[in-house]
């Protein structure tokens, strides 16, 4: 390895890496990945829910490879509102969704790191597993190569850091500092063996189709974050994320957290008789579009969590690291042939970004972390209003309707996270912001209206 | 509320893990008097997923399981007073997840 001068060094083979790797590979540029874990997918956690779209982009028609390592396709997607003993269901089941190319699959993101990162290896790049990159070498400001943990230098022309929501790598080339504890997310899971025929009993599912919940409200103590609960063809992903600086504050302690949340009596019967395989833990990034950090400098260039791409609001990441990864790649290849890897000419990156749908979706969402720390007490009591209101909605005593009615909304309205929120978004302090978003909403609705009756 | 949560054992958990274990360790606490004498919550014992770190009263200081990291990389931000240095083990050494 050593002394070898490459065209591209990409540090990660995770979703960001394997996509930039794969993309230079096929290009013909001389391209090396370097992996701190013995395998890949050795250091990596994730629900995991992957999406079609994005990785048909890099290797189409995926789905059709017996070797992919895909649980089971998606069918249905729901979301649950807790409270100690309730769920509020919502949910969406489709026969559209039955059908090739899926919307997505669960996957054990190991077997499916050992599967993509071939795909690389195939297009002829140069995969090194049990290699931690330590630093970066720069002259005369500009990223060269790297070093590993080894002491080894390797050099290139660019380097793509994707080396995920911990990236040494883009702070030591100065590009950010370390993330703070409200810009990332603690997440930790169990996998659960259950037989397959259990698995889709209990999920009402027809052979070899899966589902995903998603659960919100009490169990997460307070804090800002959610449950989950994926299936996958011979087990169940149960885990819990909350943001880092809500543990800091509360001192819950996340393991806790899980136990709590797999002894919750609406999902115990799920999980009946199950057995932990593993128990594992991962940072999440969950700035958003303000925590992201520059994307390119000298020689250099970020992709995925290491550059904090994650729309957490829409449970994607892998899929965005993937796009992103391809994106850098493009941007080298662009590079190489003008023989120019300056910042300049790596500015692409960011153009070619803002025309996907990565850094559009991270601004769509840019102020909804801001919004939900502001309301933090309702996103902790709503979810407890929800299950009493529909607990008196269904259940049958002696009041009369209405009474029942009446007292729904007495008890929404007596609430002190309501009234809070309600008074900090409609006061005379905030009325020309709702005021100018009104305004906005209705030129927008306009616009679509228009856009709608041309067609 | 945290009180009201179930008791876990940590080390059932971890004794699911496969680990390569390295001899030289990845963290260090470089100033113990910050964690007796400024820090009051101590969310390092709390907040790490793995439990490798734990208070030892008669020595007044954290002891740092490192052998048990599972390298979330939380407790370089747990931490208030910048008091953790967690790098990565060597390459191939440390956690080896099997499913992730
Ligand atoms: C609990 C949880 C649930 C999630 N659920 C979903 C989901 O359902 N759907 C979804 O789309 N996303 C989900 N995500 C997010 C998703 O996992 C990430 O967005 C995605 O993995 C990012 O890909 P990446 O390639 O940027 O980083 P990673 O997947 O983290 O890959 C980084 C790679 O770099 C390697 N590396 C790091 N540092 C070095 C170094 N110094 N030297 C060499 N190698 C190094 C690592 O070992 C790793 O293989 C979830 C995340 C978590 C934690
Ligand atoms: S959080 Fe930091 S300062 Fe506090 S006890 Fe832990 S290591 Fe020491
Ligand atoms: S990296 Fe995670 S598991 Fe390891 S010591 Fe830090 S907080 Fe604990």
């Amino acid at each position: 390895m050593a002394d070898e001068k490459f065209d591209a060094i990409v540090v990660g083979a995770g979703p960001a890496g394997v996509s930039a790797a794969v993309t230079l590979a096929r290009a013909g540029l001389n391209t090396v990945v370097l992996e701190r874990g013995e395998y890949p997918g050795a250091k990596n956690v994730q629900g995991a829910v992957l999406y079609t779209r994005n990785l048909d982009d890099i290797v189409p028609g995926f789905w059709k490879d017996p070797q992919a390592a895909l649980e089971r396709p998606i069918t249905e997607e729901k979301y649950w509102v807790m409270s100690d003993d309730s769920a509020a269901q919502f949910g969406f089941k489709s026969d559209r969704w039955r059908r090739e190319p899926h919307n997505c699959y669960t996957i054990i993101r190991v077997n499916f790191d050992r599967w993509y990162s071939k795909k690389a290896e195939e297009a002829g790049a140069q995969l090194f597993c049990g290699v931690t990159v330590s630093d970066a070498i720069k002259k005369d400001g500009k990223v060269v190569g790297i070093k590993t943990s080894e002491g080894d230098e390797l050099y290139a022309d660019a380097v793509i850091a994707c080396d995920g929501v911990n990236s040494m790598l883009a702070q030591q080339v100065g590009l950010m500092d370390e993330w703070r504890s409200d810009e990332v997310a603690l997440g930790v899971k169990e996998v659960l063996a259950l037989p397959r025929e259990k698995i889709e009993d209990r999920f009402c599912l027809e052979k070899d189709e899966g589902s995903t919940i998603e659960m919100f409200g009490s169990i997460t103590r307070g804090m800002l974050g959610y449950g989950f609960l994926y299936t996958n063809k011979e087990s169940l992903a149960l885990g819990v994320g909350c943001k880092l600086s809500h543990f800091q504050k509360t001192c819950i302690k996340p393991y806790e957290l899980l136990e709590q949340l797999k002894a919750h009596p609406i999902l115990r019967r799920l999980l009946a008789g199950s057995k932990t395989l593993e128990y594992s833990a991962h940072l999440i990034p969950e700035g958003g579009y303000h925590s992201l950090p520059p994307l390119y400098a000298d020689g250099f260039l970020v992709a995925g969590d290491a550059a904090q791409m994650v729309n957490a609001a829409h449970r994607e990441g892998s899929n965005l690291a993937m796009t992103a990864g391809k994106l850098a790649a493009e941007t080298v290849i662009e590079a190489k042939k003008a023989g120019d890897f300056s910042a300049k000419t790596l500015s692409a990156y960011q153009k070619k970004l803002e025309k996907s749908v990565v850094l559009p979706d991270l601004y769509l969402h840019r102020d909804l972390e801001t919004l939900a720390e502001k309301h933090l007490p309702l996103f902790a009591a709503g979810p407890e209003l929800m299950c009493q209101s529909a607990f008196d909605y269904f259940q049958v005593d002696d009041r009369p309707k209405e009474e029942v009615y009446r007292a729904i909304v007495k008890r929404i309205l007596a609430s002190k996270a309501v009234n809070d929120a309600v008074k900090s978004e409609l006061s005379i302090k905030t009325l020309p912001r709702l005021l100018k978003q009104g305004l906005k909403a209705g030129l927008e609705f306009r616009k679509i209206r228009k856009e709608a009756l041309k067609s | 509320m945290a009180n009201e949560l179930p008791k876990v054992n940590v080390d059932e958990k971890l004794g699911y893990l496969t680990y390569k274990a390295d001899h030289q360790s990845h963290i260090t606490i470089p100033d113990g008097k910050i964690c007796v004498e400024q820090c009051h919550d101590r969310p390092c014992l709390t907040g790490c997923p793995a439990q490798v770190y734990v208070w030892e009263e008669t020595q007044k200081k954290v002891l740092v399981s490192f052998e048990n990291c599972i390298e979330c990389g939380a407790c370089r931000m747990l931490c208030p007073f910048d008091n953790i240095k967690c790098h990565w083990p060597r390459g191939g050494f440390g956690v080896q997840y099997r499913y992730g």
